[in-house]
């Protein structure tokens, strides 16, 4: 088995080089590379189907690059990933869940733990919901809990894919002021969107611009073996 | 270590709370056995006789019935890529998750085991030994059941799937588990039997979660 997982860099910044994705036997984009320095922003634009996801995928390491390297910055510690799955259980509370996340992803100590907690129930205005199961919540508060599980881990590297789904317009402003101070607090982070909001600063990557030559949507029989999951 | 705790007490906590799983896992073992009782209930002289097998082939049954739940929940809702990226090995995350169906299915089931030696006419060693058996090989059951689990993870009807793959692999489990009671009950000695189990114990807790690990990132993808 192959560790395809992301080096550590010498670095203080994420370095992606000349990265190629080929899925389900076609390939997305190839020769995709940036810098991206502490207090930086990173907005990943283009059409459905162009290799947002995949590319934060291959950032994480949670997929090899067919081509290419990325290197992480040396003290990011651990990488907060917000991807299409909020990860919430639904038996376990609100609370239960942050609590539980902020155990395995935020800060070693306890005391820095729960400060971490309260300050991303507090931004996300989770306090009214924190008893409540999350089976009862609503797309946009699940994905406020999703958001509130990333602030509260102590991660430097934040990989986002389309995070202000389903947020209304209250949760909207709260992710901008939680990226922002993040971003403030020499954070970094690499954001999958739609909506390229006005953040001061942020840097976009229009995918397109790497996007492969073959066809969008090829003849599926002349398709390669999946390399990824069942769609 | 903080977080193998949190890991193991949310996913023992959740289940308990669901309650299925144990529920089923129980409530199998004990209405499959009970049916076979029912079955041959005049010849008690035979039920006494094929008691170790048929305890044995049904708590073997009844503990793969909830292993498709061992990392399916987590894979659909994207629990499972958190994990990942954590700061733990994901063998550790197998062990956890491992320890915590194995005290919401397994002890349970060991919690039955003594009224069905009642059901079976056990004597008090065949019972001893039968939950000493239990104790050492439903563990292995779990964690042999984690690499079918993690394999099947994005195949359809995957259920099904774990059986055909886990069930070869409980054979010396099976064999082992049932030696240690027969042992017990002809009033032999049961000690090589049982250091067997213990050895398929400490090779599985050593392999299953390295392998189960490498399943994972390959379904993560």
């Amino acid at each position: 088995m192959t560790d395809h997982r992301p080096s550590v860099g010498r670095a203080d910044r994420l370095i992606a080089r000349d990265i190629a994705c080929i899925r389900g036997g076609r390939l997305l984009f190839a020769g995709l590379g940036f810098t991206l320095a502490p207090g930086g922003v990173m907005l990943l634009t283009g059409p459905n189907g162009i290799g947002k996801s995949s590319l934060l995928g291959i950032l994480a390491g949670l997929a090899p690059p067919a081509a290419g390297s990325v290197e992480l910055p040396t003290d990011t510690g651990r990488i907060a990933y917000l991807g299409h799955g909020d990860g919430l259980k639904p038996l376990a509370t609100v609370a239960e869940t942050l609590a539980f996340w902020a155990a395995v992803n935020g800060p070693g100590d306890p005391q820095a733990r729960r400060q971490a907690i309260e300050e991303a129930m507090e931004a996300f205005a989770l306090g009214p919901l924190a008893a409540l199961p999350c089976r009862y919540l609503s797309a946009g508060q699940r994905r406020r809990v999703a958001l509130g599980r990333v602030m509260a881990g102590a991660a430097r590297l934040w990989l986002m894919d389309e995070p202000a789904t389903a947020l209304d317009g209250a949760g909207a402003r709260a992710f901008d002021q939680a990226l922002a101070g993040h971003i403030a607090a020499g954070g970094m982070a690499v954001v999958a969107t739609h909506a390229p909001n006005a953040l001061d600063g942020a840097e976009i990557l229009e995918i397109a611009r790497f996007a492969g030559t073959a066809p969008r949507f090829a003849d599926p029989d002349t398709w390669g073996p999946s390399v990824g999951q069942d769609p | 270590m903080t977080a193998f705790c949190a890991l193991l007490a949310f996913d023992v906590r959740l289940s308990f709370r669901r309650g299925a799983d144990t529920m089923v896992v129980v409530g199998f073992f004990l209405l499959t056995v009970f049916l076979f009782s029912l079955a041959f209930r005049g010849d008690t002289a035979l039920l006494a006789r094929i008691a170790p097998g048929l305890v044995w082939v049904t708590a073997l049954l009844a503990a793969m019935l909830a292993l498709d739940r061992l990392f399916l929940a987590d894979f659909e809702d994207g629990s499972l890529d958190q994990l990942l990226l954590s700061e733990i090995p994901l063998e550790l995350v197998v062990l956890a998750k491992a320890a915590a169906h194995w005290i919401t299915t397994g002890l349970p089931l060991i919690a039955a085991a003594p009224a069905l030696a009642l059901v079976l006419n056990m004597n008090g060693a065949g019972l001893a030994h039968l939950v000493l058996s239990l104790l050492l090989g439903t563990p292995t059951l779990t964690l042999i059941g984690t690499i079918g689990a993690a394999l099947t993870l994005g195949a359809r009807r995957g259920g099904v799937l774990i059986s055909l793959l886990v069930l070869p692999l409980y054979i010396p489990v099976l064999i082992f588990g049932v030696g240690v009671v027969t042992a017990a009950i002809d009033g032999m000695d049961a000690s090589v039997p049982i250091m067997a189990l213990g050895g398929f114990l400490l090779g599985a807790l050593a392999l299953a979660p390295l392998a189960s690990a490498a399943a994972l990132r390959q379904a993560a993808r």
